[in-house]
């Protein structure tokens, strides 16, 4: 039988950036911190590194288990590992929180060096461009000239794209993942009544929450629970859920009544107690802004003129958040830049968190693509 | 193992691909259409260094393509070419696929939208072993045609005869033809003799 097992025990590291860092928005980060984890070995020509980047709620911790008690393993462990997709046999993969992001990364619940006390509101607004500036920073320091793929899934996935336009020669392959060459209105609209749902929460402070000894629970709690009906297709909560009561019985009240409102609530309830809003509200930002075509009158194809990379884009069918129509846009400026690029669209009724799953077709895919990837010189 | 019966295989798609090949310049790019597990395309590559794409709906070619390192698009050919730019190709190519398609006249279309030449290839439904089980009475089954009447991809066979009057009629210009049996060149009564069509075509 084919070898499939997990990372095992990791554990994250921190580097330190003392060189400031302008970002996108003007604002000057004069020195932060990144936290992240590594699984496998750099091989001696170091072309064998793959960074994975995170989503909106995700983090640094992609896979292993920080302690054999350890509930779960990290958020993409299904992927990586010896024998897994993203084998760490022969690659050396690193996950890193982003900045901004509130797991050890600089972000807004991380204390201003400035003032002593956390950075709050004031922690400037990041964009998906700055991210990537900030992981080449890394890439620098783990003395990585050249990745040989950069792979994420939704506000992942515009990072990998991005990176092969901020450093085309720093990339070789981009796995696009249930992604978006920029936000529609519509999913736009989303992000917008998440942030209103946690700044209009009494508790939020305008953003200084920490100096209050309080977190706007409630509003980070509606966020997650609108978020969550947009990750499911229709079909998918229907199959979960359906119409199932909790106690089998119509009360007439507005408690839990649905087996779908227990998920939301659990779900809402479980992420206001680990995630910051300060955090949500920059990372809904960054999706909002991202759009590379628009320097480039709209035109994502001269967006992508300077793009070196090989591509695999992936979209999955019941992804209405992420629609495969937003995909093939992608495809198409690639094509038009005459890029080696494949496409799968996933049949997948999970909606946009499929990209999560581990279908076996979808892993075959992603599979398959990174074998081709040549990593040079054995770890 | 069965390396015979590759072998077999082998030469005997080898004379379609090849003539494929000495159609193209070196080096041009290629769209293949329904290209299944890749093999023309991987044998383009190798031979002319074509750079190229194929497009396939089915999610286990799509693999195979994968495996056999050739960029491959998921989509459906009935949704037309619409991801693709006017002529962007050198050429494309459509290869035993055109008799499975439903919307033949869209498909030969978009692909000289998008082609400034166009490939296409059919088994001829005028071969003279298909006439001769129709005229005993049954569909033709045959290795060109290899499906019972009541579990087929193919819902557009057509004769040479009547893909000429085809492309007359929806002006598109024949470039060359040509017709294959068993990897034989056909010159004397194709329509009857003949058991694969390739076309080069080309907008009028």
């Amino acid at each position: 039988m084919q070898e499939n097992s997990s990372v095992g025990l990791v554990a994250p590291k921190i580097a330190h950036f003392t060189q400031p860092l302008t970002l996108k928005s003007g604002e000057v980060l004069p020195a932060y911190d990144l936290v992240y984890e590594t699984y496998g070995t750099l091989n001696a020509d170091k072309s064998n590194a793959v960074l994975i980047c995170h989503a909106l709620s995700g983090n640094h911790h992609v896979a292993g288990k920080y302690s054999e008690n350890d509930k779960y393993p990290g958020w993409w462990d299904n992927l990586v590992g010896p024998g897994r997709p993203l084998d760490t046999n022969r690659f050396f993969v690193i996950g890193v929180n982003n900045l901004g992001g509130c797991h050890g990364s600089s972000g807004p619940s991380s204390i201003n060096p400035a003032t002593g006390k956390p950075w709050g509101a004031a922690f400037p607004v990041i964009t998906v461009e700055d991210w990537v500036a900030s992981q080449a920073r890394l890439a620098d320091q783990l003395g990585i000239e050249q990745l040989a793929a950069v792979i994420g899934g939704s506000l992942g996935g515009m990072q990998a794209l991005q990176w092969t336009i901020s450093y085309p020669e720093r990339i070789r392959h981009a796995l696009v993942i249930a992604s978006a060459p920029n936000l529609t209105a519509q999913n736009m609209a989303f992000n917008e009544v998440a942030r209103q749902a946690i700044m209009t929460d009494p508790e939020f402070y305008d953003g200084h929450y920490y100096e209050h000894d309080t977190v706007p629970r409630r509003g980070l709690r509606i966020a997650r629970m609108l978020g969550h009906i947009t990750y499911l297709s229709d079909d998918a909560m229907g199959a979960k859920f359906g119409r199932k009561l909790r106690d089998g019985e119509i009360k007439y009240g507005f408690g839990v009544e649905f087996e779908m409102e227990s998920y939301l609530r659990y779900q809402g309830d479980k992420f206001a107690g680990e995630f910051d809003a300060n955090t949500y509200l920059r990372m809904t930002r960054a999706l909002d802004y991202f759009d590379p075509a628009l320097t480039h009158g709209g035109d994502l194809s001269a967006a992508l003129a300077k793009a070196k990379a090989e591509f695999l884009v992936v979209s999955f069918t019941s992804d209405w958040r992420f629609s495969p129509a937003r995909s093939r846009e992608i495809v198409k400026s690639l094509l038009d830049n005459e890029l080696a690029v494949s496409y799968a669209e996933v049949t997948a009724a999970h909606g946009h968190d499929a990209f999560l799953m581990p279908d076996p077709h979808y892993h075959d895919i992603l599979r398959t693509y990174l074998q081709r990837i040549d990593t040079g010189s054995a770890p | 193992m069965n390396s015979a019966h590759n072998l077999d295989n082998l030469t005997e798609f080898r004379q379609d691909y090849a003539i494929i090949a000495n159609w193209l310049k070196f080096g041009c790019k290629a769209l293949d259409l329904g290209c299944g597990d890749g093999e023309l395309l991987r044998f383009l590559q190798s031979s002319m260094e074509v750079r190229g794409y194929g497009v396939e709906k089915d999610d286990s070619n799509w693999l195979t393509c994968m495996q056999n390192g050739v960029n491959v698009i998921q989509m459906d050919l009935e949704d037309g070419l619409s991801g693709f730019e006017a002529q962007s190709f050198d050429v494309v190519i459509l290869s035993q696929t055109l008799q499975a398609m439903h919307n033949t006249e869209r498909i030969v279309q978009e692909m000289l939208r998008v082609g400034r030449e166009a490939i296409v290839t059919f088994p001829n439904f005028g071969y003279w072993r298909n006439r001769f089980q129709l005229i005993g009475g049954r569909m033709p089954v045959s290795k060109d045609i290899p499906y019972q009447w009541y579990d087929t991809p193919n819902v557009h066979l057509c004769t040479i005869t009547d893909f000429d009057k085809f492309c007359e009629s929806h002006n598109i210009r024949v470039k060359e033809r040509l017709v294959l049996t068993y990897g034989e060149r056909i010159n004397f009564m194709p329509n009857l003799l003949g058991s694969l069509a390739m076309y080069r075509l080309e907008n009028k």
